[in-house]
């Protein structure tokens, strides 16, 4: 079994999609217990992660390489690192926490939300144990169907809208990708990502290869100016879909830049290193200032994302400065740190924020904040765990937000003051977008008469926050366990960051 | 004159078409109630069709009657799945036929000579042979065409179906007369050593242009396609079925024996133009596909864009670029039997179910049903790990390899443009609420249900584990 754990984390979620699915809609109730049986299964399994992966050897662990298509030479091929660890964790954890948090939510063939569920979860964890481009590719793609169906089926009122365009959008960027892998294939004749690594590529080829991946990855991650599908599909998207989408999906994006663009087309991502970091920036300063006039929360959570997840190419990025420019091999170790527990953190943060939400939408079936006022009041618990959330989004010191952020702002003052200045700027955005909606829809009298029906979280949705809420305390108070479990392989990447292939 | 061996050879052909004779003479014997026996039997007939054909297979290439019929690996795997399509065509037609009273012995008798004719297509070693392959096969499919003689709408599209195949069939020949005259002769593998060396290469050249708009015609390339969204529309949702998978192969088998057999030598020439072809054929599919509220006619436009991808893997003109076509064909032939095979099966007495309305909501009256459209979709879409996928990564692998870039551009930009109008039934079935009174459940026959599974399941199987087939396909060309 542990010979074959990767395999069994991918697949043991896809394949417990079928009973689930058999249990039909007549017995929703065996669904739903099937489906969190075989959530808490791979996060179970998804635990043995942790002894078996060895975080001070870093490098590509617990390899699984089966001769795929042999005539091709691409393999089924397998292997995590320690950020790999960390994002599959985090994957398995978001799971539990969706179905426990879509159980009586969905009333709409619960078996099917959740079998959507369990295959998507299944995808993700393939992608990011994926060492074979073709592979990775596959599973970069099948994500989307399962989302597709899961915001057009249990989605808002303008869901056919959101999903559609989730889906061109996304497939747009990613055959671009497929196109630059197919040429890497033929150059090198393989898919292994190991092996494009090595090969040598002259500047204009990288250059291409450069575009064509930044095209795929910065539609997930999303990068502005790309971004545009992810407010609609966050709005329309049910709870659970958009904790998916804003934990973990975005988090392929940033991840395919690590896998893909900074081993494979270093010296392009070089040259153009400052259109990423002033797109980044651009996300972080203007997409915040959006968020701040959004009327409905789950947009500006939406909005908050794209900025957060600025913050996440900012700090893998900026490295190329530090390390090409200024030789600060250490600063650049920290912002791509940084950028990792980011993401991470941002996984959790915008997990509970959207959980947050979707816990008013159940009771009031609206998401704008007008329709909101004085929660607090009637509300306490809720209250304690949105203001607790709030905070970590807009980055306290003491919650996960703080300490990514506060990294990659550091590394980024060794390469120019500039850029930390305008990322700075978050901590001052982030709060007054953050702050004022929580003022907004908490304090205050109680707004109108269905607010002051409302009833406080029950236990599961308790079990929910609360499950969030520690996992943003632990990873505020106590980063380095989470640290140390990446720094080997972020000092990995760092190093590719001044690798020369020309 | 004729040995043993040429006949042992032809052994599969000879056979069908006896059976073939055997099951039309039963039909005139047969009572209309016991006519359910003929089905049975002409399914039984094509799968002892496939056994001796898999049985049958030559250590290597084998010719017979002078060259007239070749029998190698590729000319196999093209029959194996074009009696495979036929036999599913079988299962997916019948309570579709029974319920509108069509369920006559002609229906069956005609399809298995037209797949005599694919048979003989794609082992033509000689252009006559190419020709005769051809003949038999359209003129079957003419008559299938016309079946339900009661419609107008089919006998229009059957009307249009024979002038613009005789026309086209006029300008093959044509072209193939043009060769013979530049080259001297009408063998294939003859023409293939004479072709670049011909005494008189502008007539070579503007032959095989003629030739090259047969071949586009017969597999509705655009700008060739006008009658493929009509007969899709008009025939009988099997029969359409048949055009859109056997006859596809056939197509495929074709193109290969005149192009490469015949005037590989000429290749330079051809490949810019099947290109061009390649982009109008995706362009003019993907983009009037959009529009569509027929769902028929929607996978008519969507099949002339899945020829320019295969047209893709054609440009390549090398041994990959064959097997990544041939791959293509066999591809789009399940998916097509897949999907129609959905419309057969929720099709009733008084009902096509061939707009695309009337899918709506499908996932709340057959949630099954809902779920094989959907994987007929997204694999038609080409969006992993389906096998629509693998065939469109292939092909555009074959046209990087063949340095074109642009080509591959330009197929993936239209798979963009073409995922719309496939997500659109998935939204149809999925997202959208059954129309009042059509909240039937639907309950299609055991039989059909079980087979229909199959067909779709295997595209998510052979999205996971192509190898093999893609194996068989690369060594039907290599060496």
């Amino acid at each position: 079994m542990f010979n074959h754990l990767l395999s069994l984390l991918i697949w043991l979620p896809i394949v417990g999609a079928v009973p689930v699915l058999l249990a039909g809609s007549s017995r929703p109730n065996a669904a739903r217990w099937l489906a969190l049986l075989f959530m808490v299964l791979t996060f179970a399994a998804s635990l043995f992660l942790l002894p078996r992966y060895d975080a001070a050897a870093g490098g590509l662990q617990l390899v699984e390489s089966h001769v795929w298509i042999a005539s091709l030479g691409v393999h089924y091929g397998l292997a995590v690192d320690g950020i790999s660890v960390a994002l599959i964790l985090l994957t398995t954890f978001v799971g539990i926490l969706v179905v426990v948090g879509a159980w009586e939510v969905i009333q709409n063939r619960p078996h099917q939300y959740m079998a959507a569920m369990l295959v998507l979860e299944g995808l993700m964890i393939g992608v990011f144990c994926a060492t074979d481009a073709l592979l990775f590719y596959v599973f970069f793609e099948a994500m989307l169907i399962p989302m597709f169906i899961l915001i057009g089926v249990w989605g808002g009122p303008r869901r056919v809208y959101a999903t559609l365009k989730f889906f061109i959008y996304t497939f747009f960027g990613s055959v671009f990708m497929l196109i630059g892998l197919l040429y890497l294939y033929h150059k090198a004749g393989t898919f292994d990502l190991h092996a494009l690594a090595a090969l040598p590529l002259s500047l204009k080829e990288q250059s291409w290869l450069f575009f064509a991946f930044l095209i795929a990855f910065a539609i997930k991650v999303p990068m502005v100016p790309v971004h545009t599908w992810l407010p609609d599909a966050h709005v329309e998207a049910p709870t659970g879909g958009s904790v998916v989408l804003a934990a973990v999906m975005l988090k392929v994006g940033a991840y395919g830049f690590l896998r893909f663009t900074l081993p494979i087309v270093p010296d392009a991502a070089a040259h153009y290193v400052w259109l990423i970091v002033v797109l980044s920036l651009v996300a972080v300063v203007y997409i915040g200032y959006v968020a701040l006039v959004q009327e409905d929360m789950k947009k500006l959570v939406a909005y908050s994302s794209v900025a957060h997840m600025g913050f996440v190419t900012l700090g893998i990025f900026v490295g190329y400065l530090l390390v090409r420019d200024a030789g600060n091999v250490d600063a650049a170790k920290l912002g791509m740190q940084g950028a990792m527990v980011q993401m991470i953190s941002h996984g959790f943060v915008s997990g509970a924020m959207f959980s947050c939400i979707g816990v008013m939408y159940d009771r009031l079936h609206t998401r704008l904040i007008k329709d909101y006022g004085g929660v607090i009041n009637v509300m306490p618990w809720f209250g304690f765990f949105y203001v607790l959330f709030a905070m970590a989004n807009c980055g306290l010191p003491g919650t996960s937000g703080f300490v990514g952020e506060f990294m990659v702002i550091l590394a980024s003052f060794s390469a120019n003051p500039w850029i930390a200045l305008f990322a700075a700027f978050t901590l001052i955005i982030g709060a007054a977008y953050t702050l004022w909606m929580v003022k907004r829809v908490l304090w205050g009298e109680v707004g109108n008469a269905h607010v002051a029906e409302m009833k406080d979280i029950n236990g599961r949705e308790t079990f929910v926050l609360a499950a969030f809420a520690a996992l943003v305390l632990l990873i505020g108070i106590w980063p380095e366990p989470l640290v140390h479990l990446m720094d080997s392989s972020v000092a990995q990447l760092v190093q590719q960051l001044g690798t020369h292939k020309i | 004159m004729p040995t043993l061996n040429d006949i042992l050879v032809l052994l599969p052909e000879f056979y069908l078409v006896a059976a073939a004779c055997l099951l039309l003479l039963v039909d005139a014997f047969m009572k209309p109630e016991q006519r359910g026996a003929l089905h049975w039997l002409s399914i039984i007939v094509l799968l002892v069709a496939i056994y001796l054909v898999v049985a049958g297979q030559p250590q290597g290439t084998v010719t017979a009657f002078d060259g007239m019929f070749v029998r190698d690996r590729a000319a196999e795997i093209l029959k194996v799945f074009a009696l495979l399509c036929v036999a599913l065509v079988f299962v997916y037609a019948r309570p579709y036929l029974v319920d509108r009273k069509q369920f006559q012995g002609e229906f069956y008798t005609l399809m298995l000579f037209a797949v005599i004719g694919v048979m003989l297509l794609v082992s033509a070693g000689n252009l006559v042979m190419v020709y005769l392959g051809l003949e038999l096969l359209t003129l079957s499919s003419y008559g299938l065409v016309a079946l339900n003689r009661d419609s107008p709408l089919s006998s229009e599209a059957a009307m249009k179906y024979f002038v613009l195949g005789a026309l086209s069939s006029g300008m093959l020949l044509y072209g193939m007369s043009m060769v013979y005259g530049a080259a001297g002769t009408l063998d294939l593998a003859a023409l293939h050593g004479a072709a670049s060396h011909s005494g008189l290469p502008h007539l070579m050249l503007f032959g095989l242009i003629f030739m090259l708009v047969g071949i586009a015609f017969k597999l509705g390339a655009a700008p060739f396609h006008m009658w493929i969204p009509d007969v899709y529309q008009g025939a009988t949702t099997p029969v359409t079925t048949f055009i859109a998978s056997a006859s596809k192969l056939a197509a495929f088998g074709m193109a290969y024996r005149l192009l490469e057999a015949g005037l590989g030598d000429l290749s330079h020439y051809w490949q810019p133009m099947l290109a061009a072809i390649a982009v109008l054929s995706l362009a003019i599919g993907n983009l009037v596909a959009i529009v569509q509220s027929n769902l028929k006619r929607m996978l008519a436009y969507s099949t002339i864009s899945h020829m320019g991808y295969l047209l893709i893997g054609l440009v390549n003109a090398g041994p990959e670029g064959y097997a990544s076509a041939m791959f293509y064909a066999i591809s789009y032939a399940l998916m097509g039997t897949a999907a129609f095979g959905v419309i057969l099966a929720l099709a009733r007495a008084g009902f096509e179910c061939e707009e695309i309305d009337d899918f709506k909501g499908l996932n709340q009256r057959s949630p099954w049903m809902a779920f094989l459209m959907m994987l007929a979709m997204f694999s038609l879409a080409g969006v992993p790990p389906l096998y629509g996928f693998f065939a469109k990564y292939l092909v555009l692998q074959a046209a990087i390899d063949a340095n074109m870039l642009w080509l591959a551009v330009v197929g993936v930009v239209f798979a963009i443009i073409g995922l719309y109008y496939y997500l659109r039934v998935v939204k149809v079935m999925y997202f959208d609420k059954p129309e009042e009174g059509t909240h039937v459940v639907v309950q299609p026959d055991a039989g059909l249900r079980v087979v229909l599974s199959l067909n779709a399941l295997v595209l998510v199987a052979l999205g996971l584990y192509w190898g093999p087939l893609l194996g068989w396909c690369r060594q039907a060309f290599a060496g």
